[in-house]
């Protein structure tokens, strides 16, 4: 171990790993750069652009503003191990609702905003459109105008007229 | 001929295709620039000047180079003595023959230019020494006078470049007729005068940019890996300024997240992995944050535009005078002086005018450089003459609908090969319909009787509705044309089609994609003029090595000219692929008919063969008609013969607070005309994106400079790139009048939705607030500034 290196157990996807990072080492870069899931995405620098998003024990989460140490023993969901959460062999509904609906171009926002998408369908059983606009607000997209992501979450919750 | 959405081809063209490539991207399976890693690769940090003009008077690299992980650090002027660039980065477009373009070196040897300049480069084993080691070199400078403005810029007080005797950089005009356009002014019934301002926006791609070059120490050769629009003018242009042969470079895009035009310039980290990578014989790294991203990312708009219009009693035309001012920033980057020159065209917008004259001069800031950000010169163009239209309705009194009514080119009927006073062809129009359903659509007689009981009843929250009549110019470009504008390369674009032994089809495109969807769209081009699944064909793409000829995807130019390309080498293909079945069936070429994928004869039901079956016979070779070459490969470069002009009517529909002058945008209905749709479900995705970002731009973004030419928000965190928080759902519907520019009858829709939104959104806004004597607002109209024009209004105490 090197100098100054702090060992985190956690778990992505369902894998435990046993990683060492320096203690000031972002989660987001922990999963990127020492478990090699690179799905996550880093579109800013000050905590604003949710492309970093993941499932910390089940809620969403921006990756870029946690430590790596602090998910020490949490329970991760990327966007590549999304799909395996869901009944079915196929994607996640969310997943699914985002290539029906075509709420993605550049697809660089996309895990972010899908991992966002499920968390709010999660907590809010009863979303319309102001309340999916207003709860994906710390997601920024720059390809969509945002009508087509709104359509893929309703469409996943079901709410869809 | 129109087509309409076609229902019973799911995947010909005018099917609602859904996207092949969205597998990768909803999986986290795309590789980013970031996401791709090889061994041994060094990060670079750079250290980027604090001061927006300034000599550098030491840079002390000591403690950086001797932290841990740290390859080492290099200034500007070690870079010099190395020899490693065989000619500063490249300007395509010299617009004049004496404009003036200082170097632009990667990393600056002396003088910094703007904040953000590159004095030193850090070479590490990872991304986080790299970092470190950047926060330790330190650097002094001298501080000399900085250009902060276009207004200060056009002072001359202080030079932004010392070594020039003047900011200006250039004066570019098409005046046909100044004397007869000043004598229509003074005839005139009605003028008006405007100013209006293009704020300086920042693109914010969501994907910041990255570089990763890798060399092959023995082979000589070099990849460089680059999140980049424009892998092909990349490759030809890295070659020319760093004398490394073309013939040994080749550049890959990758998964690129989006560009907007800021990713199609060349780049000093691009030129210095490259080089770094090739003398030091290990791979280069270099991932951009999002603060960096204000001083090493081209920014857009940036002008000062002077507008006037002259017209007779009833408010038709005789003359549009428009001066530019434009910010080029510190250096002529890859189209810096030409971007504001793409609009020049169109500042007459869809309205027939006798007189027109246009006038832009460039000038040299201390301010990160200026370039492509989507529209490029078109939105600049559109918002100028749409404000400029509105504010002549006031003035003449009559409703801003019915004053574009009177004024449409050929009254609002179809055309064909329209001249315009600058002496372009716009290729077809039909500018009424889209004006009668956006007018349908957002039941702008019903929203008016409702702004009118709001205003009666004394509200404090009023209505407001924002017309915007466009027109573009894309599909670039015709190669002469572009040679008359000084622009150094071509217009074409390049595709390769070929049928495999088994069938299936691989189309390479010159044409690069980061979002716009091209291997859906491409294969139903391939569907329909082939008559094969579109799961059948596989598009290779953003390699130099895989798709060798290509100019690029910038300026809604790909379908238009690309999938032209496509369409045309498709053509190809079938008319080989009928010699060969006209040699199987011993029938003559011309009796041997090709529908829905099937070649047949007439009247021998019996003699028929499917195209893709023809692929093992012309690979195999065994029985081909004599002097044939073997295999199914074609390939086409297009020119066009001329640009296309898309168009269209957007409403946008406000909410103006006038206690606290917050804007909100409450709705917003489009109508585009692309021409013929390959995939509509693709063409509203683009609309609505461009909308959103047109309104963006009318609403909240700004990147603000002080006195000192410091860029003061250049994180996320000040910068406003609107949420979903922030914006209506989008209405879109389209109408359809073909390109006569190509056989596709396409025109493009990249940029539309932010042509004709922020000048929608701005007409709203000023339409709520026209009981107050209100005629125009800057953008982006803050609360803050809504707010103090209301007051300013009423004599200062609303
Ligand atoms: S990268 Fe985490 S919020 Fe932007
Ligand atoms: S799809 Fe490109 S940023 Fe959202």
């Amino acid at each position: 171990m090197s100098a100054g290196a702090v060992r985190v157990r956690l778990s992505v996807n369902g894998e435990s790993h046993e990683i060492e990072v320096e203690p000031r080492t972002l989660l987001v870069h922990a999963l990127r750069d020492s478990i090699g899931l690179t799905g996550t995405n880093v579109g800013c620098d000050t905590s604003s652009c949710g492309a970093c998003t993941i499932l910390v024990d089940g809620r969403s989460a921006k990756s870029c503003t946690m430590l790596a140490v602090q998910a020490e023993g949490s329970e991760i969901v990327t966007i590549e191990g999304l799909a395996a959460t869901s009944d079915g062999d196929g994607l996640h509904p969310m997943q699914e609702a985002f290539h029906e609906c075509h709420g993605l171009q550049c697809g660089y926002c996309t895990p972010g905003m899908i991992l966002a998408s499920v968390s709010l369908v999660d907590e809010y059983p009863d979303l319309d459109d102001k309340k999916v606009r207003e709860g994906l607000e710390g997601n920024l997209c720059r390809c969509t105008g945002y009508h087509n992501i709104v359509r893929a979450v309703l469409t996943a919750a079901g709410k869809e007229a | 001929m129109a087509v309409t959405e076609d229902t019973t081809n799911a995947g010909g063209i005018g099917a609602r295709m859904l996207r092949k490539e969205d597998g990768k991207l909803v999986t986290g399976e795309s590789k980013f620039i970031d996401d791709i890693h090889v061994p041994g690769e060094l990060w670079m940090g750079m250290v980027r000047s604090t001061m927006a003009h300034a000599r550098i008077t030491s840079i002390d690299t000591s403690a950086a180079a001797s932290m841990p992980g740290v390859h080492s650090v290099l200034t500007g002027a070690q870079l010099a003595d190395m020899d490693l660039w065989a000619a500063p980065l490249p300007c395509a477009w010299p617009v004049t023959d004496d404009m003036a373009n200082p170097p632009h070196w990667p990393v600056v040897p002396e003088v910094v230019h703007h904040v953000g300049d590159i004095v030193a480069v850090v070479l590490a084993d990872s991304r986080y020494q790299a970092a470190d080691a950047v926060e330790q070199v330190i650097v002094e400078y001298e501080s000399l006078p900085a250009v902060a403005s276009i207004e200060q810029a056009i002072a001359d007080t202080n030079l932004a470049h010392t070594d020039l005797s003047t900011n200006k950089a250039y004066t570019w005009a098409i005046a046909p007729d100044p004397e007869g356009t000043q004598a229509a002014f003074d005839a005139a019934a009605h003028k008006v005068s405007c100013r209006f301002v293009q704020q300086r926006l920042i693109p914010a791609a969501m994907e910041p940019r990255g570089v990763l070059a890798v060399p092959s120490p023995m082979g000589g050769d070099i990849t460089l890996y680059s999140a980049t629009q424009v892998p092909h003018i990349l490759k030809v242009m890295m070659a020319a300024t760093t004398g490394i042969p073309e013939n040994m470079i080749r550049v890959v895009a990758p998964s690129v997240g989006g560009g907007f035009g800021a990713k199609l310039n060349i780049n000093p980290d691009e030129s210095l992995a490259l080089v770094l990578a090739h003398r030091l014989g290990r791979a280069v790294r270099w991932t951009e944050t999002r603060s960096e991203a204000a001083g090493s990312t081209h920014q857009g708009r940036g002008q000062i535009q002077h507008v006037e219009l002259a017209s007779d009693a009833n408010g038709k035309l005789t003359a549009i005078r428009v001066k530019i001012d434009a910010d080029m920033g510190a250096y002529m980057m890859l189209i810096t002086p030409g971007t504001p020159l793409l609009g020049s065209f169109l500042y007459h917008g869809v309205y027939e005018t006798p007189k027109f004259s246009f006038t832009c001069e460039g000038w040299f800031t201390n301010r990160t450089p200026t370039d492509a950000y989507r529209g490029a010169g078109r939105p600049e163009a559109s918002y100028a003459i749409e404000r400029a239209m509105d504010m002549l309705s006031y003035e003449v009194g009559i409703d801003p609908i019915e004053i574009r009514r009177r004024n449409y080119i050929n009254g609002g009927e179809p055309f064909e090969m329209w001249e315009n006073p600058a002496g372009i062809f716009f290729d077809s129009g039909h500018y009424t319909p889209t004006l009668d359903r956006a007018l349908e659509m957002a039941d702008v007689a019903g929203l008016r009787a409702e702004q009118q009981a709001r205003r009666d009843a004394g509200s404090s929250k009023q209505l407001g509705i924002g017309l915007c009549t466009y027109v573009e110019i894309c599909g670039l470009a015709p190669s002469r044309a572009l040679g008359g504008l000084k622009y150094a390369a071509g217009g074409w674009e390049h595709s390769t089609v070929r049928l495999l032994p088994t069938g299936k089809v691989e189309v390479v495109s010159g044409s690069t994609p980061h979002g716009q969807g091209h291997e859906t769209s491409w294969s139903q081009i391939i569907a329909t003029k082939m008559g094969i699944s579109p799961d059948d064909v596989t598009v290779l793409h953003s390699d130099t090595a895989k798709s060798p000829l290509g100019l690029d995807t910038y300026g809604s130019r790909s379908l238009a000219v690309g999938g032209v390309a496509i369409s045309m080498a498709a053509d190809k293909v079938i008319e080989k692929a009928r010699l060969i079945a006209a040699h199987q069936f011993e029938a003559a070429p011309e009796d041997v008919e090709f529908t829905d994928g099937s070649f047949s004869v007439a009247g021998s039901p019996s003699k028929s063969v499917h195209i893709q079956e023809l692929g093992f016979a012309a690979f195999s070779a065994h029985d081909l008609p004599d002097g044939m070459e073997p295999n199914l490969q074609e390939q086409v470069s297009f020119d066009p013969p001329n640009f296309a002009f898309p168009f269209g009517t957007h409403v946008a529909v406000v909410e103006v607070d006038e206690d606290t002058g917050g804007v909100e945008l409450i709705g917003y209905f489009a109508v585009d005309d692309c021409g013929n749709q390959v995939n509509p479900m693709i063409v509203e995705g683009q609309v609505h994106g461009g909308v959103v970002q047109g309104a963006a731009q009318a609403l909240y973004e700004i990147a603000v400079y002080d006195d000192d030419a410091n860029i003061t928000n250049p994180s996320l965190m000040d910068y406003l790139v609107p949420s979903a928080a922030e914006m209506p759902s989008i209405v879109t519907d389209s109408t359809c009048t073909p390109s006569t520019t190509n056989p596709l009858g396409v025109k493009g829709v990249g940029e539309a939705g932010t042509i004709g939104s922020a000048a929608a959104v701005i007409n709203a806004v000023v339409d709520a607030l026209r009981p107050h004597g209100i005629t125009d607002m800057k953008m982006p109209a803050t609360p803050m500034r809504v707010r103090r024009a209301i007051e300013a209004a009423n004599g200062g105490a609303s």
